[in-house]
């Protein structure tokens, strides 16, 4: 059982790639190897900066022979069929078989194939893989047409077992694979043969490299911590980073040194994505001090010096980082204590949607949004505006322009230094959240209310200019920011009418855009004047009485009739298109809720049956009704209350459609004949008695309980009587009777929606 | 390595040990452009000569302007005109990497003391139409060069590929000489009879230009200067191929000179500040179709390879 050992030696693969290399190099090599008919036993990937290495153990010496049968055409078939046949089979005549058949005789061939041995299987998978690898990027160099994520420079290609091993014969272009290959570029350089994967493994480590990523992490992050630890400190965990840095190293050497006392006031978000993005550093956290203090560079040798000099280079370049974000931090807060003006004004010149006007026209309406929500959620209205008009700011800070990551972040801390109340400092950070699933949602009502001004204000815009996310393109993220809603909503239980919030908004936008539409043509009228211009009589007149029809029509005293028609129409076309958007929204909304409450365990015909109650814009009150609906049909009284419930609804609709009537003048119990009849009055009584105040306090579980106490009568009811009864006076009074059941048991939710 | 490089006293000691190297592994020592450029990928020896099929190696020095960088020569580390040392050969060769390594022990960086590092870093210029994969080398956390295997040149696959290395030299420089502040860098021999700093050569031009690039130069004027060299660009190029004297001449090369014209121009708008966000794209958009036009030419020329040589555009 041969051994597979596979290196493909190249200049620097990028790090973000390695890991998905790994797996790629594996799935394609063994795929191709099972394809052929070989079998193995276990498969390993590894990389580093410069290679990319597969071992296959256990491999099947040969695949096993392949037998084929091929039937061809019958033995009384015209000459030109049997050529065809031989000439597909590569067969002569004689070497086919005749065969009865259901319609006679028939020709077939048995082709078999011979077993072949695992070094041609192996060689042809290993060109097909590199030939074909999926780098997200490649490349061609020099004069070649080859493609690599960089330029590959060497194939070691072995088959291993007891007896030695043998190099597989593969060729890439002007690549041919060896025995050899190189270790670590300065601390060893020169080429070396290798037997084996153990061989390899063992010699690359000797020639200073590690071989497995994963043995560089845990060097890197073992060493950082110990050094760490012996001075009191701690290394800022960051996985990602630490496998970034694992796959730029092929011989890891851990260097700890100090940030320079100047920039040790700057906020410690701004010290570790400084040092993570610029100079791929950890930060080292004093847990005293709760301050980033130092700092853990990895090399990629060892030194005479012992990494002196490396170390003096780092700090001097994070010394020049570090300046330049420290003459950011100075420079913003000379901006935010002034106010922030500047980069209030700045944000006139950024376009955020060139149908929706720029950030500052954007801002105007989060302010005015998020003082109409203030009340909602018990935030002061002036704050809660100031906030808006503050929170989006610091995108014109220096620092985010460096670190767009840290936006909201230096937004507070700018605000804070500002002397801005604290709420609207939480605001600057928090107005960005829930960011995604996992993001939490933010409580201090201030930002709240920032925050589903923000969001809400971001759908009613995109939903105004039609750019709604379709399939799987959602380019503005308006699904994160529907659950955003959401999320803040039942998550602060919000009472807020939707409906209400969203058409006001949208009504804007679509006079807006109304009145663009309105100016384009404008602008076209004063063209075909200005053609006409040539004429100096024509054009004065014709100006004359441009001037005169739009004066008029901005003027109600000078007004035609046909103008107020024609602005009644306007005004018509704008709020039917408001509404239809509007309703389009929450709709949106509402599929968004379902799958936010199916995730958490209720069901969606319960969802639509509290959707089809009035006020289901109100997405808390909604929600309450759902949980209260949902808990109800868990217990058994629940389930069979919607039977009875049903049957009832059932047998009072199909007399409705009959009688072309609404059976709704109340049931009198002076006709009531049975027990169960007058018991069921009763009961119907007392449960209103309950479930009235109960709806008045929306303690929707209250009601339902009452709803269920109805089931013994409802059911006993039911065994008791017939409903169409042969007296016309009885069966109108128990219709009624039934509608009386409907409409008490409906008034949670629309139970005929529900299922079962 | 052949032992412990001695180290460079000044910036131009730097230089001279960069050209003596380049020069010494068969690169055409080149002079600058004679023109205003933002990087030494402009000089034609790399934008069109990386184009065709006939080998190339060329390394020069160019001096490059990016208007919107200036900080009156206050800033340690920032300029609106600094030198770019530009290395380009085609085909790239197998052993760039060794012989970029060696340009850095030829300038006094000792590989055995030295953390020598290639990060990813993707190249791409708009303007140009180019793009190309390689990395940033790192040496100790500083970039150092930016290392390019050119994949696209306006809008033309690079067919052979060709390698390109580009130092910026001001900050290498400083870091080799152990200077913080760019202005204190010496600019020839320290010891020599009149000493001069970097600040000496530059501070002066730094100030002047800062303020002239930011405030003063006439936008209206560059505009117009757009415009022309927009139109004069594309004058050249549907001009009839053949001369008066019956000579066939593409002149793709004076064609070019008026795309880097205009590229420049629009870096002085955008300094400026005279050029909108939406504006951005469209000017940018204009100046590559120039540079594509320019070497759809130059593919045709006897330089570039001739017409058949381009056969992946």
């Amino acid at each position: 059982m041969p051994d597979l050992l596979l290196e493909l030696f190249s200049e620097e693969i990028p790090a973000r790639m390695q890991a998905r290399a790994r797996e790629d190099l594996k799935k394609l090599v063994t795929d191709a190897l099972v394809e052929a008919g070989l079998t193995y036993a276990s498969a390993g990937a590894f990389s580093t900066p410069r290679r990319l290495v597969l071992t296959v153990q256990g491999l099947t010496a040969e695949s096993p022979m392949q037998r084929e049968e091929r039937k061809g055409p019958k033995a009384d078939a015209p000459a030109a069929a049997l050529e065809g046949f031989l000439r597909s089979t590569g067969l002569s005549r004689e070497q086919l078989e005749l065969r009865d058949d259901k319609k006679g005789q028939v020709y077939f061939a048995v082709l078999e194939k011979p077993g072949r041995k695992a070094a041609e299987i192996v060689a042809e998978a290993v060109e097909g893989a590199i030939r074909g690898f999926p780098w997200p990027k490649s490349m061609r160099w020099g004069s070649g047409s080859l493609r690599w994520v960089r330029p590959l420079h060497s194939i070691l290609c072995l088959l291993s077992d007891e007896s030695g091993a043998e190099v597989v014969p593969v060729t890439v272009d002007h690549l041919s694979a060896g025995n050899t290959t190189e270790g670590h570029r300065f601390m060893a350089p020169g080429r070396f043969p290798v037997s084996s994967f153990d061989d390899y493994a063992a010699k690359l480590k000797r020639a200073f490299v590690v071989l497995d990523a994963a043995e560089r992490e845990q060097t890197i992050w073992h060493d950082a911590t110990t050094q760490a630890f012996a001075q009191g400190l701690e290394v800022v965990p960051d996985a990602g980073l630490l496998s970034e840095v694992a796959g730029l190293v092929e011989w890891p050497v851990v260097l700890m040194g100090a940030i320079g006392e100047d920039f040790l006031g700057l906020p410690p978000e701004v010290l570790q994505t400084s040092m993570r993005e610029h100079q791929k550093f950890f930060s080292v956290k004093n847990p005293k001090s709760g301050r980033i203090e130092k700092f853990v560079t990895v090399a990629n040798r060892e030194t005479a010096d012992h990494g002196e000099t490396i170390l003096k280079g780092n700090q001097k370049v994070l010394s020049a980082r570090l300046s330049d974000a420290k003459f950011f931090w100075e420079n913003d807060l000379r901006v935010a204590k002034a106010g922030m003006g500047e980069w209030l004004d700045g944000l006139k010149a950024v376009t955020f949607h060139n149908k929706l006007g720029s950030q500052h026209d954007r801002i105007e309406r989060i302010a005015a949004l998020a003082r109409e929500i203030a009340p909602l959620v018990d935030a002061d209205a002036d704050i809660a505006e100031q906030a808006a008009r503050l929170a989006k700011a610091d995108l014109r800070s220096a620092m985010v322009g460096e670190f767009p990551e840290l936006q909201g972040l230096m937004g507070m801390y700018y605000a804070r230094e500002a002397g801005f109340p604290d709420a609207v400092a939480l605001a600057a950070r928090d107005h960005w959240r829930p960011k995604g699933e996992g993001d939490s949602v933010p409580t201090d009502p201030v930002s709240v209310a920032v925050a589903l001004a923000d969001k809400i204000d971001t759908l009613t815009g995109f939903w105004a200019i039609d750019e709604k996310p379709t399939g799987s393109k959602d380019p503005y993220a308006l699904r994160r920011a529907a659950l955003g809603v959401i999320r803040l909503v039942l998550g602060n239980r919000i009472r807020a009418e939707m409906q209400a919030l969203v058409s006001s908004r949208m009504t804007k936008h679509e006079a807006k855009q109304a009145a663009q539409q309105w100016s384009d043509v404008n602008q076209a009228i004063a063209d075909v004047l200005s053609t006409a211009a040539g004429n100096e009589e024509v054009f004065s007149l014709l100006l004359k009485s441009y001037a005169d029809s739009t004066e008029s029509l901005a003027n109600p005293d000078k007004r035609t009739r046909e103008h107020e028609e024609l602005l009644g129409e306007l005004r018509e076309s704008i709020e039917t298109a408001a509404r239809t958007k509007t309703n389009d929204l929450l709709s949106f909304l509402h599929d968004r809720l379902k799958v936010y409450l199916r995730d958490q365990g209720i069901r969606h015909d319960v969802i639509d049956a509290c959707l089809a109650m009035p006020g289901n814009d109100d997405l808390t009150l909604l929600v309450k009704r759902a949980e209260a609906l949902a808990g109800f049909l868990k217990t058994d009284d629940g389930t069979n209350l919607l039977q009875g419930f049903k049957r009832a609804n059932n047998i009072l609709s199909q007399a409705e459609a009959k009688d072309g009537v609404e059976y709704s003048f109340g049931a009198d119990e002076k006709f009531a004949e049975t027990d169960a009849e007058r018991a069921l009055f009763t009961a119907l009584d007392g449960a209103e008695a309950v479930i009235r105040p109960a709806m008045r306090e929306e303690d929707f579980a209250a009601a339902m309980t009452a709803m269920a106490s109805l089931r013994a009568p409802i059911d006993a009811f039911f065994e008791a009587v017939q409903v169409n009864a042969e007296n016309p006076i009885l069966r109108r009074n128990r219709l009624n009777l039934l509608h009386r059941i409907r409409a008490i048991c409906g008034q949670v939710a629309d139970l005929t929606k529900v299922e079962g | 390595m052949t032992g412990k490089p001695v180290s460079p006293r000044s910036f131009q000691e730097i230089i001279l040990r960069l050209m003596t190297y380049w020069g010494s592994k068969g690169c055409a020592v080149l002079q600058p452009y004679d023109m205003e450029v933002g990087a030494g990928t402009f000089h034609p020896a790399t934008t069109l000569r990386s184009l065709g099929s006939k080998p190339w190696a060329a390394a020069y020095v160019q001096p490059s302007r990016r208007p919107t960088d200036g900080r009156y020569g206050e800033n340690p580390n920032r300029l609106q005109h600094y030198y770019q040392y530009q290395v380009l050969i085609k085909p790239s060769p197998p052993d760039l990497q060794a012989l970029y390594l060696g340009s850095l022990e030829a300038i006094g960086i000792d590989a055995g003391l030295h953390d020598i590092r290639f990060v990813e870093d993707d190249w791409e210029s708009p303007t140009l139409g180019a793009w190309g994969l390689g990395w940033e080398v790192w040496c100790d956390g500083m970039e150092v060069s930016q290392f390019t295997y050119f994949q696209q040149v306006g809008g033309h696959d690079c067919r052979p590929v060709s390698g390109e290395l580009t130092y910026g030299l001001e900050r290498l420089a400083m870091y080799v000489l152990g200077v913080d502040h760019v202005m204190d860098m010496p600019y020839n021999d320290p010891d020599s009879p009149t000493p001069l700093s970097y600040g000496d050569v530059f501070r002066q031009t730094e100030r002047e230009y800062s303020r002239w690039n930011f405030d003063q130069a006439d936008t209206a004027m560059l505009l117009a200067h757009f415009e022309d060299a927009e139109k004069e660009c594309d004058r050249i190029l549907s001009a009839d191929p053949v001369d008066k004297a019956g000579r066939e001449i593409v002149m793709a090369h004076p064609a070019y000179d008026q795309c880097i014209k205009a590229s420049h121009l629009f870096n002085l708008l955008d300094a400026r500040g005279v050029i909108s966000v939406t504006e951005r794209q469209a000017y940018i958009g204009r100046v590559r179709a120039l540079a594509k036009r320019c070497a759809d030419a130059f593919v045709t020329t006897e330089a570039g390879g001739g017409t058949l040589a381009d056969a992946g555009a």
